[in-house]
């Protein structure tokens, strides 16, 4: 109940990380004839330095905070989940072909419809990895690196054909659905491009939280990562709790593709890659989760440091006119740095745990009534 | 209590960051005198040999037309998230930038939605031939099917095997059209070849390119072609196996100077000479471009470290001509 | 149907897949190795690309083959250090370090790329080298012994892969500190040498899958030449079931149907091209599901250890 200096140095020793990272991308900055001063200040500006801005970088960081909070689920129930990819895929497609089927239908009917479609369908297809690891014990990361590789030609093939556009036609046609109708835009908050989307991630980052820590099957979920084993003794049904996990993680990967549809983009296209859809949120939200150490809440913040890094990265780009590959790579260079400082974090908590079992030891001599010994999970 | 004593934290200090660099933010000096300034969005690397590096050679080349004082461009390439490069091109468009190109058929409909935003800047998108009705909107796309049915022309007198090979990225857009040219072109001239083609599923995927090349040389081909930037596996595959190569978007002789036989050139100079000028009398938008044969726009050039015979030389020269003239009909895309 | 299908065919055919297969072979052993020891490095596809592209600069500016093998390995090598260093030295949570390792090579290889060469350029890689008599053997002669030196080289690695981690020592400790790190360290194997000389390896190994890629299949270099093809070498190692010689197998595959299926698409069957691209992705699957293995993944598998002092 209290913050100590070592709580606040944890809280900051990501963004820590993030600045050593950017120390060596300036010398790399150097190297390519760029004024890293110049060029950090137009990554700050571009993430920060206008409503604009601010806007762009909540609307990057919906998807990773919904990827993340998904990854903080499966996470807790021991199976990694990399088909955030893909999952996003199928849940912008189920949404906008909603979309397009009853355009006449009212916004306030068909949103929630298509935002729920998305969910469901992205659950779908991370249960297919749950189902096939429970009963055919298939491991996860073969089949979500698999999926993710048959969602995008799944893409491919319907825009090709059963979704596209309809004045898209012959040789020349290019693969793309129609504009979704505007009735069917999520709500902008602010006359920016900030959407509804934001406000509906962070209620369910919330949520999350008290359906992981707050009811039986949260619990079951956590207690299933914990010690597989430990819970099926008890009496829970580990491989439930896992499929259930996947679907759950998935679930939220489709919300994020079908909140990128009808928040952002309002149609779909391909260019043959799940990149050019997700803007890689499958795999850059596994990240913003990590850095929000695997609480729904805590990916909050981290996703907004997470999209503020993307935006502002790519403003950076285009003020010094350096390689967009430079962006790739120092992109990888903060997620190496941030997770490698979690070691610091980790030494500060067991030291923070010696001293409270110190100052109970004490506390417990001096009343010279011997410590109950603490009961493990 | 500690979650919220982080929050607070992290919300403090980006406070502190945006306004610090709110105060810093240089203001944009104006510039209606000064060069003309274009920025471009690319959806792959500049240096791809092929979509992007069309674009970019055309770029140079007005620059050297024009003088570096009189014309300065920026570029944003591998923009492939449409997000992303939404978000490029309204940053561009709120500069001082003359003109904006978006570069890529996927940034259309991002496009119909901040040009209205921007009266005053002039947009330029492709590969396509729509405007949106928008006063300040070029378009631009390639007849790619035109080379394409002269390299088939080439390549049926070339072949002796009697197969021929393509591989494609993705069934749809540009690469189909050409491939669909380049078939008719072939079949217009040999009805009894037999033309293989073959779409990898992807843009980038280099290795199932070069493999798809093994499988039509295996098949029997000795010509081959094939669109988009993953195409320099099969090059590779077809210098490796002395089979003939015809290339499109961009000059690709360098990579096999003994079997390429001619590429099809996109020339979108053409297209950014005329915009520039209309742009700079205040005509901000409105017209549709297409790179012909006929607005030289689309150049066959022909390897000159590849012996192509005289009379068969004659015969692609013939079909670019009757495709000019109007006497030769493809049967793709409207032409 | 039956003159589509006659027995050149199949010969082209597995010859394309036992050439496809080998970038994901060498990437896929080295990953073996370090996920049987307990490290999970999703980076492979980084680090082959860095490897790819240091071979090809090599062979472009001097035409050494061999050199450019040896950069590769050595970049790659490099690469797999620093994951050592982040996964065990730091004990970083393993699949996050991965993609960061992965993203920093994706975008490095094309950085150096484009400020070293700059334009997209083919070189000559290894020619193909017939076995002498071997190769003459009908049938099998052209599928496995009309190949280049670095296919053979991916062969030859999985009996000895096999051999160090079933016959060995070193085989056995690698084992015991991906099962039971804290067993292994009681009885004196050094968790932490271990793992770097595992995750080392398999960067070496990446590398030289990347050099096969650039210098020995494709002969060229692009932006992301690898296409995420690292990433399926990681899917083939669960398929595999961490054992060298199901890897192979799986490899082997997953390359047949991708080469039918492009032959599918040559020969003009009326499948839509997409469905015919995923079609080597949902037959792995399947195999894997038909197959009804019961391997479990190393206890230990992407659990740091962190000795308690």
């Amino acid at each position: 109940m209290r913050i100590s200096w070592s709580s606040i140095f944890d809280a900051l020793l990501p963004v820590i990380a993030t600045l050593a990272a950017l120390a060596v991308g300036a010398v790399m900055l150097i190297l390519l004839g760029a004024n890293p001063l110049v060029a950090y200040g137009a990554l700050l500006e571009g993430a920060f330095g206008s409503f604009n801005a601010l806007a762009d970088t909540i609307v990057k960081a919906t998807p990773l905070l919904l990827v993340g909070i998904g990854i903080c689920i499966a996470f807790r129930a021991g199976v990694i989940n990399i088909g955030g990819e893909g999952q996003m895929i199928l849940g912008g497609l189920s949404s906008i072909a909603l979309g397009l089927a009853f355009p006449d239908a009212p916004g306030i009917l068909m949103i929630p419809m298509a935002l729920l479609i998305g969910f469901i369908a992205g659950g779908l297809w991370g249960g297919i990895p749950g189902y096939l690891k429970a009963r055919f014990n298939v491991n996860e990361i073969l089949s979500t690196i698999m999926l993710n590789v048959i969602a995008v030609q799944l893409m491919n093939l319907l825009l090709r054909g059963p979704l596209i556009q309809p004045n898209q036609k012959g040789a020349a046609a290019i693969p793309q659905t129609a504009r979704l109708s505007a009735a069917f835009d999520l709500p902008r908050l602010v006359p920016t491009r900030l959407h509804l989307g934001a406000l509906i991630a962070v209620i369910l980052a919330i949520g999350v939280y008290f359906f992981l820590w707050r009811t039986t099957i949260g619990y079951r979920i956590r207690a299933v990562g914990l010690n597989a084993a430990a819970s099926r003794y008890a009496g829970i049904k580990v491989n439930r709790y896992i499929v259930l996990s996947l679907m759950l993680s998935g679930a939220f990967s489709g919300l994020a593709g079908a909140i990128q549809v009808y928040g952002v983009n309002h149609f779909m296209i391909t260019d043959g890659s799940a990149a050019s859809f997700t803007g890689s949120a499958g795999f850059n939200g596994i990240v913003a989760a990590l850095f929000g150490q695997l609480h729904p809440v805590g990916t909050i913040p981290a996703s907004f440091l997470f999209g503020a890094l993307l935006v502002g990265a790519n403003k950076l780009q285009r003020v010094v006119q350096v390689p967009a590959a430079l962006i790739t790579a120092l992109n990888g260079l903060v997620v190496v740095f941030v997770v490698s400082s979690e070691l610091w974090r980790r030494k500060n908590a067991r030291r923070r745990a010696i001293k409270e079992l110190e100052e109970k030891l004490a506390a417990a001599a001096a009343k010279e009534i011997s410590p109950q010994p603490e009961g493990g999970g | 209590m500690k979650k919220f004593g982080k929050l607070v934290v992290l919300l403090v200090l980006v406070a502190i960051l945006s306004t610090a660099c709110g105060a810093a933010e240089p203001a944009a000096p104006a510039a209606s005198t000064g060069p003309f300034k274009v920025a471009v969005v690319t959806p792959s690397a500049i240096n791809d040999l092929a979509f992007s590096q069309s674009m970019y050679d055309a770029l140079l080349a007005i620059q050297a037309e024009m003088g570096a004082e009189n014309f300065e461009f920026v570029v944003s390439d591998s923009m492939f998230v449409v997000d992303d490069a939404s978000s490029a091109i309204r940053d561009y468009a709120s500069q001082d930038y003359n003109l904006i190109v978006a570069h890529g058929s996927q940034y259309g409909a991002a496009l119909q939605e901040i040009a209205p935003d921007f009266p005053g800047v002039s947009f330029a998108w492709g590969t396509a031939g729509d405007t949106f009705n928008l006063p300040n909107v070029f378009a631009y796309e390639a007849f790619s099917q035109e080379g394409g049915y002269v390299s088939g022309v080439l390549a049926a007198a070339l072949n002796k095997s009697g197969v021929i090979g393509v591989v494609g990225p993705v069934e749809v857009g540009d690469a189909k059209l050409y491939v669909d040219g380049f078939v008719a072109g072939v079949n217009a001239t040999n009805a009894d070849i037999t033309v293989n083609v073959n779409y990898t599923g992807s843009f980038s995927d280099v290795a199932l390119a070069s493999e798809a090349a093994q499988t039509h040389i295996g098949a029997g081909a000795d010509v081959m072609t094939g669109s988009a930037q993953m195409v320099v596996g099969a090059v590779g595959v077809a210098k490796e196996k002395g089979v003939l190569w015809f290339g499109t978007q961009a000059d690709q002789a360098s990579l096999a100077p003994d079997i390429v036989v001619a590429c099809q050139i996109y020339d979108w100079a053409v297209v950014l000479r005329d915009i520039v000028s209309l742009v700079n009398e205040g005509t901000l938008g409105g017209k549709a471009y297409a790179l012909s044969l006929e607005n030289e726009g689309l150049k066959m050039v022909y390897n000159p470290g590849f012996d192509l015979p005289a009379d068969v030389k004659a015969l692609g020269d013939a079909a670019a001509k009757g495709i000019v003239d109007g006497t030769v009909t493809i049967g793709v895309g409207g032409k | 149907m039956e003159d589509l299908f006659t027995g050149s065919v199949l010969i082209g055919l597995l010859a394309s897949a036992i050439r496809l297969a080998t970038p994901y072979l060498y990437a896929a052993i080295g990953e073996t190795f370090g996920q049987r020891s307990g490290v999970l490095n999703l980076g492979v596809d980084g680090i082959m690309l860095m490897g790819a592209f240091s071979a090809f600069y090599v062979v472009f500016k001097t035409g050494d083959l061999v050199g450019g093998v040896l950069l590769a390995a050595l970049v790659g090598l490099l690469m797999g250090l620093l994951m050592a260093f982040i996964s065990v030295t730091l004990s970083a949570e393993q699949g996050i370090s991965g993609i960061g390792v992965y993203l920093f090579g994706l975008g490095m290889s094309d950085l150096l790329f484009q400020k070293l060469i700059n334009n997209v350029q083919t070189v000559s890689g290894f020619p193909v080298a017939p076995i002498p008599l071997l190769s003459e053997i009908p049938v099998l002669g052209p599928i496995l012994f009309r190949q280049n030196v670095l296919v053979y080289g991916a062969y030859i690695l999985v009996p000895i892969a096999w051999f160090v981690l079933n016959k060995t020592t070193l085989g056995l400790k690698i084992k015991a500190v991906g099962e039971n790190p804290e067993a292994a360290d009681t009885l004196g194997v050094s968790v932490s040498r271990i793992r770097y000389f595992t995750v080392s390896l398999g960067g070496m190994l990446s590398g030289i899958a990347g050099a096969s890629l650039s210098i020995a299949l494709l002969n060229v270099f692009q932006f992301n030449l690898t296409n995420g093809l690292g990433f399926i070498a990681i899917a083939l190692v669960y398929f595999g079931g961490w054992r060298p010689t199901w890897v192979l197998l799986g490899s082997l595959i997953f390359s047949f149907v991708n080469a039918l299926q492009i032959w599918v698409q040559v020969v003009g069957l009326p499948i839509p091209s997409d469905i015919a691209v995923m079609t080597p992705y949902i037959l792995t699957i399947v195999v894997l599901v038909i197959s009804a293995q019961r391997v479990r993944p190393p206890s230990a598998l992407s659990k740091a250890y962190e000795r308690l002092e």
